[in-house]
């Protein structure tokens, strides 16, 4: 017999693997007739939203994860919003929302009250989840979060990041990038959109904590977002999941290229996508074929008052040094590439 | 049994015996001796199947209840002050989604300038927040109203606060009965929920609502603090059945009957306003008391069959709603629609500032004639005001008022806890 041939993914020239090309066992969730759909169709999302689709693969993933024995938090802002216009909800799963600042907290109760229940063997063993945007997360949730990462609460976080508060109408929130407009970094005076030097990268916190799990993942690659939740929810603890969302409305891109968007901020090296275990990076996806900032930029309205006629030269610069550090910093690019 | 113990203490005996599940405890003078208290007996296995989070913040306190209350868990915590207000939006949050959590408020006074000692500031400025909140008396009806409030809570799915009066009950050593076990469990069914996050009957809660259904919502929440008003008064009664003593209820009258003048307060207060009354009797005076122990729901009609036969009410109130007057007393005028009688408002011991017999026997005596103000300072220094005023008129940069007024007064410095 000849040598087992290795399989090579040609189809769509982005690494990605189909699912027919899997072993049962190892295809997605999504791919399965038997998913959830927690997160249903017929939510009043916009067309593309990334936020949607990272929920959707999200939720499902830990639901197959936990034998279906999930409640979920959720914090104030476009996916508690677009998914439940009452008496309409999109979720087929326990569902609470209660502030824009409290959801970590919120997961704690619920978690609490489970083992509680369970102790007195009144329920099953249920797992939660707590989910908001960057701006419910990195900002105003930002003390409740901590709180619960300190305490090592039996909490998966998910924030889907889009870089803004897309649901107020697109302002600047700690996740907002570098130069990008906003409703409240307008494009305009001598700093032009979102300032250098402020804002915050929440995994790495998350990170300084030591919880058993932090990673971080984008909608370009859902199997690895399932992945990660998957393996998010065998852990107990605090565990964390930092998702890039894009978000044609707040980033000005057209909707068939929200997967396009995440494929280029990862491949450009804006956004470092990572694991880590207790405070430790364990692994980090590559970049198989490095791009320059521009190409991630150029596409999005956000970002436009850096080009045109006269291209603000400094400003790519220094946001391509931002990439060049994470790439650095988490070790992204691949062998067969440097 | 009877026993002699803190006020903190005996709440924090009396949730134990409520079964809680979830306490969620962040500190808060004069709170923080009852959550110590529950905290020992759940590391020390005394009070089994509850869990007890150390959380960073109240407002993460009372996230905490909410989640855990909405999982189906009976929930508890306690704050005073600042706590309160820092956890206010919460606080909204439990009683739009009807979450029945018990909460203590040891009342304590609101800054700045900065104060820890009693008033009513803290919990007197949640009163439009849906949440039902009694008072308590003595440090004996502050353990009775917490087994209640559970009742009460679970029955009509709301919220309820427990305002004791900080310092003067919760760190008072005062001689207790401590109900059995048997008792309250005799009192207090297991909780069953009305709305659960089930994963066997998955339920949307907290989803947004627009205009077409909002104020049908809201006034549900109205609906169901009127249900309470019939409540409050059945479950007193119930309590004295197992416990044999009366405790709680809407209001309560002391030598009303024929009483010409009566004085409404709430709280620990009403000891010494009834000491004074008792005086005043014994010296001819036709004066008589009546207690407010539920603030919310405000008993209108209770109040004003109270008041029937009386010429005039003084409302004692530590509370003060700035630019108006009183807050009790805005509250007492609106049961007392058309009934004409003279009401006078007065603010008193605002930030613990002590309220003697004396002061009150004057007071009252004043109101029999029919010579106080409207409203009416308590024992105010008006010296130390009036140089204040005369101070700003003079001079623009007059420094932080507080401060300055200290200075005037020579006090010694303030305590700080
Ligand atoms: C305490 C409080 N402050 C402000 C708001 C207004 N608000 C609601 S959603 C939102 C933006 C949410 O942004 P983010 O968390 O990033 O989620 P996104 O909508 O972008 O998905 C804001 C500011 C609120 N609901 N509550
Ligand atoms: S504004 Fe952005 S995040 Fe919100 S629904 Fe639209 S695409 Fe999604
Ligand atoms: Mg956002």
């Amino acid at each position: 017999m000849s040598a087992l041939q290795t399989v090579k993914f040609y189809q769509t020239g982005t690494f990605t693997v189909g699912n027919r090309l899997l072993a049962p066992e190892e295809r997605s969730v999504q791919a399965n007739m038997q998913r959830t759909n927690s997160l249903n169709s017929g939510h009043r999302a916009c067309q593309g939203c990334g936020e949607a689709l990272g929920a959707r693969y999200a939720i499902d993933a830990a639901m197959n994860a936990t034998n279906r024995q999930l409640i979920a938090a959720n914090a104030t802002g476009c996916l508690e919003v677009f998914s439940t216009p009452y008496p309409e909800t999109s979720w087929q799963i326990p569902w609470i929302h209660s502030l824009f600042g409290n959801t970590a907290a919120v997961a704690t109760g619920i978690a609490a009250a489970i083992k509680v229940k369970q102790q007195k063997g009144q329920g099953q063993d249920v797992r939660v989840v707590a989910q908001g945007g960057d701006g419910g997360t990195t900002d105003i949730g930002f003390g409740c979060l901590s709180g619960m990462f300190e305490r090592n609460d039996d909490v998966l976080y998910i924030c889907y990041d889009n870089g803004g508060y897309m649901n107020t109408g697109v302002q600047r929130s700690s996740a907002t990038p570098s130069a990008a407009r906003t409703a409240t970094t307008m494009p305009i005076g001598p700093e032009p959109g979102n300032p250098f030097g402020q804002g915050k990268f929440v995994p790495a916190i998350a990170m300084a904590h030591e919880i058993p799990y932090v990673a971080t993942a984008t909608v370009a690659d859902l199997r690895d977002l399932e992945n990660k939740v998957t393996h998010a929810m065998s852990i107990r603890g605090a565990r964390y999941i930092h998702i890039l969302v894009p978000c044609p409305l707040g980033w000005g891109t057209a909707s068939h290229d929200t997967i396009r968007m995440a494929r280029l901020a990862k491949e450009t090296g804006i956004f470092p996508v990572f694991e880590a275990e207790y405070g430790e990076v364990k692994s980090a996806l590559a970049i198989r074929r490095p791009l320059p900032v521009e190409d991630y930029l150029k596409p999005q309205k956000r970002f436009a008052h850096l080009f045109g006629k006269n291209p603000a030269v400094d400003t790519i610069a220094r946001i391509q040094a931002q990439a060049d550090k994470n790439i650095r910093r988490y070790g992204l690019l691949a062998k067969e590439a440097s | 049994m009877l026993k002699q113990c803190e006020g903190s203490h005996a709440v924090a005996e009396a949730v134990a015996l409520c079964r809680p599940e979830v306490i969620c405890a962040y500190p808060i003078s004069p709170q923080t001796h009852i959550v110590e208290g529950i905290g020992e007996m759940v590391k020390g296995g005394e009070l089994k199947d509850c869990e007890f989070i150390n959380v960073e913040s109240e407002f993460a306190a009372m996230s905490v209840a909410i989640g855990s209350s909405a999982t189906g868990a009976r929930t508890y915590t306690a704050t005073a002050s600042q706590g309160l207000l820092y956890m206010v939006e919460a606080v909204y949050n439990a009683s739009g989604l009807g979450l029945p959590i018990v909460m203590t408020v040891a009342n304590r006074a609101i800054g700045a300038p900065i104060n820890i000692w009693n008033d009513h500031s803290d919990s007197l400025s949640q009163r439009d927040c849906g949440w039902i909140q009694l008072f308590a008396e003595t440090n004996q009806e502050a353990l009775d109203l917490h087994i209640q409030a559970f009742k009460l809570a679970e029955e009509i799915s709301l919220p309820v606060m427990v305002c004791m009066d900080g310092f003067i009950l919760t760190h008072a050593y005062e001689r207790v009965d401590m109900p059995t076990q048997e008792q309250v469990d005799a009192f207090l069914p297991p909780y069953e929920p009305r709305q659960v996050l089930d994963v066997n009957e998955p339920v949307s809660i907290g989803a947004m609502v627009g205009p077409e259904a909002f104020m049908e919502v809201r006034y549900l929440a109205h609906a169901k603090q009127m249900q309470a008003l019939e409540l409050i008064p059945q479950l007193a009664q119930e309590f004295k059945t197992v416990f044999g003593r009366d405790s709680g209820g809407l209001i309560r009258t002391y030598r009303t009957e024929d009483a010409e003048t009566i004085v409404i307060a709430m709280g620990s207060v009403l000891g010494t306003i009834k000491d004074t009354v008792d005086e005043m009797r014994e010296a001819g005076h036709k004066i008589g008391v009546l207690g407010i122990t539920s603030f919310r729901p405000f008993p209108l009609v209770e109040v004003a069959a109270a008041l029937k036969h009386c010429k005039r009410f003084v409302v004692l109130e530590k509370s003060l709603a700035v630019g108006i007057g009183g807050i009790v007393a805005t509250n007492v005028r609106m049961a007392v629609t058309g009934m004409g009688l003279k009401g006078y408002t007065v603010v008193a011991g605002l930030g613990g500032r002590a309220i003697t017999m004396k002061s009150l026997t004057g007071l009252f005596e004043k109101a029999g004639r029919d010579e106080l103000d409207l409203v009416t300072f308590l024992d105010l220094d008006w010296k130390v005001v009036n140089k204040q005023l005369e101070r700003e008129r003079e001079k623009r940069r007059t420094g932080p008022a507080a401060e300055a007024m200290l200075r005037d007064i020579g006090a010694v410095a303030a305590r700080n806890y």
